[in-house]
C-alpha cells in the first residue's frame, strides 16, 4: 500500500530474534509433531532448530539475506516432503518461505518500518498481537467449513482424506455424491419440502414483520416495547421450548405434521429478524414523507406502497434474507412440528449424520454453503446500496 | 385423565372394528402408510425386499418413511400424549417393544391370526418361535453387536476373543464402544472371569456392578464412545481406532461392500431383535392397511429376500434354507450372517427382561462413571 517508512529499522540483538523466532517455531513444529504422532518433540525441535537458525541468520549480517532465505525454504521443502509427500512439500514450502522472511522481518526490526517511531515495544507488540488474534479468530470460524469443501468431493464413502486425496491423485476425487444428492429420492424430496416451506414462510414472516415494525415505529402505540419483546421473544427463547410449546398446541388444533404448521412455526421465527432489520431502516426514515404524501391526498396504503415501502425496501429484504435462511437451516422445530411428509434439507441431514455417515452430507452442506455466501453477499451489496441512497437523500 | 380414557377407549373399539373390517379383507383401508425405521442400509433393505414390491403390487398406495426409531418411545409417548400418532408401523428393538408394549402403546396382536404360516403349514407362532418376546412384538431379524478390528493394525496376531478388546498391551490404540452400559458392561464381566450364565447375577449386586466398571476403567483412556451405528465403521476406515464395536451388518457393509481392511470378531457377539409394532390406537382405515401390509412383509419369501441386502438373519425358521446371495455382490449371504455356526461359536445370550428392569438405574450410573 504506502511504502514510507516510518521508522528506521536496526538490527535487534541475537536473544531477541532467537526468542521470538523460536516461539514462533515451537508453535509450528507443534503442529507438525502433532501430525507425526508426537506433539512434544516437534514443539522441542521447532522451537531449538529456528532459534538457532535464527540466530545463526543475524551473525551472519544482512547480506547473506537471500541465499539464506533460500537455503531455509529449500531444506523445509525437503523434510516436509520426506514427513508428508508431495502435500508435506507444499507445506514445508510455505513453512520455508515464512520464516525465511519471518527470522529477517524480527532480527533487523523490520516490523516497525510502518509504525510511528514513538511506540512502546508493548503497543507494537499490541499492535501485531491483535491482527494475529483476529487472524486466529477467522481461522478458526472458517476452518471446519472450508474443511467441509474438498472432503464432499471424497471417492470413498467416509468422512476421511484418503492417500490418495492428499497426494492430490484425481482417482481420490469423485463427483458421486453431488451426483448421490441430484438423484436420490430422499435427498430430492427433502429438497422439495424445503424449496417448498422455506419462501412461504419468507413470505409470512416478511409481511407481518414489516407490519409490526412499522407499527412499533409510530410513537402513539401503547406498550411498544413489551410488545417488541414478546415478537423477538422466538429468537430468544431456546429453540428446543419452542419447538416443544409448539409441538403440542399444533397438535391439539391439528396443525402438527401439515405442510402449513411447519410453515406457520418457520414464519414465526422469522419475524423477529424482518421486525428488527426493518425497525433499524425505519429509524433513518423521515415521517415528514407519509404526512407530506398524507397532504397531497394519498390514503395510508398508497402512502406506504409508494413512498415509505421503496425506501425502507433494503431492510425489508435483508430482513427476508435472514428469514429464509433461518427456516431453510432449521431442523428442531421441525423435526418436532413435522412429520416425515415434510423431511426438510436438515432434517434428511440430520438423518444422514446419525444413522448413516456418508459424503453426500458434506456435498449438501458445500451446496448450502454456497448458497448462503450468495445471500449473504446480496445481503452486503444491499446495505451498501442503502448507505449510497441514504447519504444522497437530503436530512 | 379424560383424554387417556379416551384414547384406550378408541383402542378397544377400533380393534374390535378392525377385525371385523380384516375378515371383510381389502375393504376399507388407508392409501398411504408412514413407516418409521432405522435409515441407512438396514431400511434400504426392508425397502427393498418388502415394501417396493408391496407398493408394486398395491396401486396408488404410497408409503413414507420416519428414521425416527433411535427415539420412537419418546416420541410415541408424546404423540399419544398430544393425541395425534402419526406412524402407522414402527420398527424398534425388542427391550423398546417390551416396554411399549408395558405402556399400551403398542398394540396387541395374535400371530396366528395375523401372520401367515409358514410354506409347509407350520403356524407363525411356532415358526417365529421365541423370538416373539412380547405380546404387541413383530420380529423381522436378528442382529448382533460384536467387533469388528483392522486387519493392518493387530500385527501377526489377530484378535480372537473380545477379552483382545481389554488388553490394551498386546492391542494399542483406540476402541469404540457404545456409549451406554448395555453389552459393556457384560462384556467387561465376562473379561473379569464371570461365566457368562452368571452375568446377570453379578450384575444385579453393586460389587458387581463396581467390577465391571473397574474392568471398563482399564480401558476407560483408550476408549471413543459411539452413540450412532455408523461412528464405528467411520473410526475403522480412518484408521483412528483399532477395534470397535458396532452391528454385524454396518461391518459386512464395511468389509464386503466397501473393501476396507477390517474382520469380524464375532467372539461373544449379542444377539438382539428388530421387528414391528403397530401403534396403539390406529384409526380403523390405517390398521387395515399395516395390517395387509405387515402380513405380506414378514411373510416366509420376504424375510429371506431381506437378508439379500443385509447381513442379518431372518427371523422366521422357515426363512434361513431360502436365504441366498447378495443382490449385488453376488456373495453367499448365509457366512456373514450372525446365526451361522461357524460365527456363532460363543454368543452370548442379552437378557431384555433384565435390562428393562436395571436400565434406568444403570444409565444412570454410566454415565456418572463416564463423567469421572
Amino acid at each position: 500500500m504506502n511504502d514510507v517508512t516510518l521508522t528506521h529499522p536496526g538490527q535487534k540483538p541475537i536473544w531477541f530474534a532467537a526468542g521470538v523466532v523460536g516461539l514462533a517455531g515451537a508453535f509450528a513444529g507443534l503442529f507438525v509433531g502433532a501430525a507425526n504422532g508426537n506433539g512434544l518433540a516437534g514443539l522441542l525441535i521447532g522451537a531449538v532448530a529456528m532459534a538457532v537458525i535464527a540466530a545463526v541468520a543475524v551473525l551472519l549480517g544482512r547480506k547473506l539475506e537471500l541465499p539464506l532465505r533460500l537455503a531455509i525454504a529449500a531444506a523445509a521443502v525437503v523434510l516436509g516432503y520426506l514427513l508428508g509427500g508431495i502435500p508435506g512439500l507444499i507445506i514445508g514450502a510455505a513453512f520455508g518461505a515464512f520464516f525465511g522472511w519471518f527470522i529477517y522481518w524480527i532480527g533487523w526490526g523490520r516490523y516497525r518500518a510502518k509504525l510511528v517511531p514513538y511506540l512502546t515495544p508493548a503497543q507494537v507488540f499490541w499492535h501485531y498481537g491483535f491482527r494475529v488474534l483476529c487472524g486466529c479468530i477467522f481461522f478458526f470460524l472458517v476452518a471446519p467449513i472450508v474443511v467441509v469443501m474438498p472432503l464432499s468431493f471424497n471417492a470413498e464413502d467416509f468422512f476421511t482424506f484418503t492417500p490418495e486425496m492428499l497426494a492430490l491423485d484425481p482417482a481420490g476425487y469423485s463427483l458421486k455424491h453431488y451426483r448421490d444428492f441430484f438423484t436420490n429420492s430422499d435427498w430430492q424430496q427433502a429438497l422439495m419440502n424445503s424449496v417448498k416451506i422455506a419462501p412461504l414462510a419468507t413470505l409470512l414472516s416478511v409481511t407481518f414483520g414489516t407490519l409490526a415494525a412499522i407499527g412499533l415505529s409510530s410513537e402513539h402505540v401503547p406498550f411498544r416495547r413489551a410488545m417488541m419483546a414478546v415478537l423477538i421473544s422466538p429468537m430468544i427463547v431456546p429453540l428446543i421450548i419452542s419447538a416443544a410449546g409448539m409441538y403440542f398446541f399444533y397438535s391439539r388444533i391439528g396443525l402438527q405434521g401439515t405442510y402449513f404448521g411447519v410453515v406457520l412455526a418457520h414464519a414465526a421465527l422469522g419475524i423477529p429478524f424482518v421486525i428488527i432489520t426493518v425497525t433499524a431502516t425505519l429509524v433513518g426514515f423521515d415521517r415528514s414523507l407519509t404526512r407530506a404524501a398524507a397532504n397531497m391526498g394519498a390514503d395510508p396504503v398508497r402512502t406506504f406502497f409508494k413512498v415509505q415501502m421503496p425506501l425502507i425496501l433494503p431492510g425489508v429484504i435483508s430482513g427476508a434474507l435472514f428469514a429464509f435462511i433461518t427456516s431453510f437451516d432449521e431442523v428442531v422445530v421441525v423435526l418436532f412440528v413435522g412429520s416425515a411428509g415434510q423431511k426438510t434439507l436438515p432434517w434428511q441431514m440430520f438423518i444422514g449424520l446419525r444413522e448413516q455417515i456418508s459424503p453426500t452430507i458434506l456435498a449438501v452442506a458445500t451446496i448450502l454453503v454456497a448458497l448462503s455466501i450468495a445471500l449473504l453477499t446480496t445481503l452486503e451489496l444491499l446495505r451498501r446500496r442503502s448507505e449510497r441512497l441514504r447519504g444522497m437523500s437530503p436530512g | 385423565m379424560k383424554l387417556k380414557s379416551a384414547i384406550a377407549a378408541s383402542t378397544a373399539l377400533t380393534l374390535v372394528v378392525s377385525g371385523a373390517a380384516f375378515a371383510e379383507s381389502h375393504g376399507n383401508m388407508a392409501d398411504s402408510m408412514v413407516l418409521v425405521s432405522w435409515g441407512g442400509a438396514y431400511q434400504t433393505s426392508q425397502q427393498k425386499a418388502y415394501v417396493e414390491p408391496y407398493l408394486a403390487a398395491n396401486e396408488g398406495v404410497t408409503a413414507t418413511w420416519d428414521e425416527s426409531s433411535n427415539e420412537a418411545v419418546a416420541k410415541l409417548r408424546a404423540m399419544n400424549e398430544a393425541g395425534n400418532v402419526t406412524w402407522d408401523l414402527v420398527d424398534v428393538v425388542a427391550s423398546d417393544a417390551i416396554r411399549l408394549c408395558d405402556e399400551g402403546l403398542a398394540m396387541e396382536y395374535d400371530p396366528d391370526e395375523l401372520l401367515l404360516d409358514a410354506p409347509d403349514g407350520t403356524k407363525a407362532s411356532e415358526d417365529f418361535g421365541d423370538l416373539i418376546v412380547s405380546d404387541c412384538y413383530i420380529p423381522q431379524i436378528v442382529y448382533s453387536t460384536t467387533f469388528g478390528y483392522r486387519t493392518d493394525m493387530v500385527g501377526d496376531t489377530p484378535p480372537t476373543t473380545v477379552c483382545d478388546v481389554f488388553d490394551t498391551e498386546t492391542y494399542p490404540g483406540k476402541r469404540s464402544l457404545e456409549k451406554r452400559p448395555i453389552n459393556n458392561m457384560e462384556w467387561a464381566l465376562i473379561c473379569d472371569g464371570v461365566a457368562d450364565e452368571d452375568v446377570y447375577d453379578v450384575l444385579e449386586t453393586e460389587e458387581g456392578q463396581a467390577r465391571a466398571f473397574a474392568k471398563l476403567d482399564t480401558i476407560k483412556d483408550d476408549v471413543i464412545w459411539w452413540s450412532a451405528g455408523a461412528d464405528t465403521p467411520q473410526l475403522l476406515a480412518d484408521g483412528e481406532v483399532v477395534m470397535g464395536s458396532t452391528y454385524n451388518g454396518r461391518l459386512f457393509s464395511l468389509i464386503e461392500e466397501q473393501d476396507q481392511p477390517v474382520a469380524m470378531l464375532w467372539d461373544a457377539q449379542v444377539f438382539d431383535l428388530d421387528g414391528w409394532i403397530i401403534p396403539a390406537g390406529l384409526p380403523e382405515d390405517r390398521l387395515a392397511r399395516v395390517i395387509d401390509f405387515v402380513k405380506f412383509a414378514t411373510d416366509t419369501q420376504r424375510l429371506a429376500d431381506q437378508a439379500k441386502y443385509i447381513s442379518y438373519g431372518p427371523a422366521r425358521k422357515s426363512s434361513a434354507p431360502l436365504v441366498g446371495q447378495h443382490a449385488e455382490l453376488g456373495i453367499d449371504m448365509a457366512p456373514h450372517m450372525p446365526t451361522d455356526p461357524a460365527n456363532a461359536k460363543h454368543t452370548f445370550l442379552y437378557n431384555y427382561e433384565w435390562w428393562a428392569d436395571y436400565r434406568d438405574d444403570l444409565d444412570g450410573k454410566f454415565q456418572a462413571w463416564l463423567a469421572q
